[in-house]
């Protein structure tokens, strides 16, 4: 194990995770408005899978964008600004939260119906195959799309006309308030939904970045040279609660579980490792927690003194000349 | 060259095909099957069948798929079987299609088209005979496209695939079998620009798709009385070309507007609020909608008749204004 390749994958969910808790603060201070969905938690799923794609691979997600955006390396300037609405925002401040999209980074978007970006994931890979290209999809989206009919129609699809797409199900085990149990029939093994469309599976410990990573390298080598789906469950869990609407553990679940999780809060399970086989010190870690605090700092900065749209933007956008 | 409306369509795809790689026709029974109603005839032949995709019976699924082909830099067309089946889709094309370029701020596009015939056909009742124009219509981020004429219908798809948009366009199973003429050789027909298909000075009167060919067939009629009607067709619905309108009826003072959909918040709704709000004073009477009735379509044929406008109503609606 490379220490400084540990360091850098330990830093990006840092990122993440300090960047939500600084977006939660803005929330309560009334900077950002609307929804707002948190990624603590599940920072290993997003830096891990991003971690095992080239550049120019196709990322698509579900509305809990934030983490995808900055994993692939987005301004979080840009994002922060995004989220406050600025014209300064990677989409302008006409898509907010829910609907980042860098398509520079080819992250072609957070989409907040659920269920219903799976079918533009398999798009993509589709016009990778037309064209020739040897460029995978990674479809992130929760195991509360997994019921739905268009999720369904994508792996139909996927599997039938075998495109390169990676459906990473991120089983964090709640859809809003609805535990998987409540939800999806299969629920002991939500990989049996894509076997049985004939889409081959595997499950991951998405607490462990390193596992979710050598998990999704193997995976991206195979659909790229098959050209055929792949299904990942990232088994995971949400620290926070599902919105900025909801506190962090709620009716439906309750504090010690919540608790219990926070022991494999994916932060720490890859400090330990780094910790036991002597890689890094606390002061690494303290370092890394003063450059990343400095990042997410002039996040805000950038994005308190960006200015809001101009009334002209309204109708710009809308069709292309 | 004469051509019926089927094979405008054809050749409308058939020489975007050739010319640009980048688009291909995806639907259900658009290869093998030649298309449900014969529309892509030849394609799987001459273009293979990595260009012209059956599908399974999964609109959302497919429409989808096409959305993030277009995202990726492809020119997809989407063959619905019936617009009606669009509905199983609206969440794709209302959701995704319409929204992605403004949401992204500009950075994606969605370069596309989704067509097929809308309209009632022979009594298929009241899941395969709606008019729903004016829901695609009602959506920022779409345009919509009725051509009535083999011409129109030639030219103005092909202006619809080189459209960095997403175009809705809708056809008439009804209107596929009627032929006109079509000029020879490479044409296009620009997207929002109306046109008078027969002038006159009496009334004005709008009319779109299949009721087009009503509201002509009622010129002729009402001619031999000495009524000449100015019949506008818009061929596009979004972008309107109001102005055409609107210099018609500052001419003849008077308007009837034919559309076969639910008169309910219907196109005519929306064109008579335009014309009002730009040349109420021109305007010498009410103007006058004549529409499909608000209900489900009957299956039995003298209801089915009832509930869509024909010659006598058109008529009547052109009398009541002279």
């Amino acid at each position: 194990m490379d220490r400084t390749d540990l360091l850098s994958l330990y830093r990006q969910m840092l990122l993440i995770r300090r960047f939500e808790e600084k977006s939660a603060e803005m929330y309560a201070l009334a900077k950002i408005a609307g929804f707002l969905h948190l990624y603590i938690g599940e920072e290993a799923v997003a830096v891990g899978t991003i971690a095992a794609l080239r550049p120019d691979d196709y990322v698509i997600s579900a509305y809990r964008d934030h983490g995808y955006c900055l994993a692939r390396g987005s301004d979080p300037g840009k994002v922060m600004a995004e989220l406050f609405g600025k014209a300064t925002g990677l989409c302008k401040g006409k898509g907010g939260s829910m609907h980042l999209v860098d398509a520079e980074r080819f992250f072609m978007g957070g989409y907040a119906i659920v269920g219903g970006h799976l079918p533009l994931a398999t798009g993509l890979a589709f016009a990778s195959q037309y064209q020739s290209l040897d460029r995978v999809t990674v479809c992130f989206f929760g195991e509360g799309a997994l019921p739905s009919g268009q999720a369904h129609e994508a792996f139909n699809l996927a599997a039938l006309w075998k495109l390169p797409v990676i459906f990473v199900c991120e089983n964090n085990r709640y859809g809003m308030g609805t535990p998987v149990e409540r939800a999806v029939a299969l629920y002991t093994d939500i990989t049996e939904t894509a076997r049985s469309y004939g889409i081959a599976a595997e499950e991951v410990d998405g607490m462990d970045v390193l596992a979710v990573r050598s998990v999704m390298r193997r995976v991206v080598e195979q659909v790229r040279a098959t050209g055929t789906p792949f299904f990942v469950e990232a088994k995971t869990y949400r620290f926070m609660g599902h919105s900025m609407a909801d506190p962090a553990h709620g009716h439906y679940r309750t504090k010690e579980e919540v608790e219990a999780y926070r022991k494999r809060d994916p932060l720490l399970v890859l400090k330990q490792t780094m910790l036991d086989q002597n890689l890094a010190g606390e002061a690494d870690f303290k370092q890394l927690e003063q450059e990343v605090g400095a990042v997410v700092a002039a996040s805000i900065k950038f994005a308190e003194e960006s200015p809001f749209p101009s009334p002209a933007e309204l109708h710009q956008d809308v069709l292309m000349e | 060259m004469v051509l019926s409306y089927r094979e405008a369509l054809n050749q409308a795809m058939r020489e975007e095909m050739r010319r640009d790689p980048r688009v291909f026709l995806i639907g259900e029974e658009v290869a093998y099957y030649q298309g449900a109603f014969k529309v892509s005839k030849g394609f799987i032949e001459e273009f293979g069948p990595r260009r012209v995709i059956d599908t399974p019976i999964t609109e959302a699924g497919f429409t989808g798929l096409a959305i993030g082909a277009a995202m990726a830099g492809l020119r997809p067309i989407v063959e619905l079987m019936t617009m009606n089946f669009g509905i199983v889709a609206l969440d794709q094309i209302v959701n995704n299609a319409a929204k992605i370029r403004y949401m992204s701020g500009g950075q994606l596009s969605v370069p596309m088209v989704i067509r097929g015939p809308g309209s009632a056909a022979h009594q298929l009742a009241a899941q395969h005979s709606q008019s729903l124009e004016a829901w695609f219509c009602h959506v920022p981020g779409l345009k919509v496209i009725v051509p009535a004429t083999p011409r129109d219908a030639k030219g103005l798809l092909k202006s619809a695939i080189r459209d960095p948009n997403p175009v809705i366009f809708i056809e008439a199973q009804l209107l596929y079998g009627t032929k006109g003429e079509v000029p020879e050789g490479e044409y296009t027909i620009p997207i929002g620009v109306a046109e008078v298909k027969r002038p006159g000075h009496a009334v004005t009167v709008v009319a779109y798709s299949k009721m087009l060919l009503l509201a002509l067939e009622a010129a002729e009629h009402l001619s031999r009385e000495g009524i000449e009607i100015e019949v506008i067709d818009p061929r596009t619905l979004k972008p309107l070309d109001l102005e055409t309108i609107v210099t018609s009826v500052k001419k003849t003072g008077r308007l009837v507007i034919v559309e076969e959909g639910w008169r309910f918040c219907g196109l005519g709704a929306q064109i008579a609020e335009s014309v009002y709000a730009t040349a109420f004073d021109y305007l010498d009477a009410p103007i006058v909608r004549v529409t499909g009735a608000d209900v489900p379509m009957p299956y039995s044929r003298p209801l089915e008749d009832a509930a869509i406008p024909d010659l006598p109503r058109v008529i009547e609606a052109v009398k009541s204004l002279c």
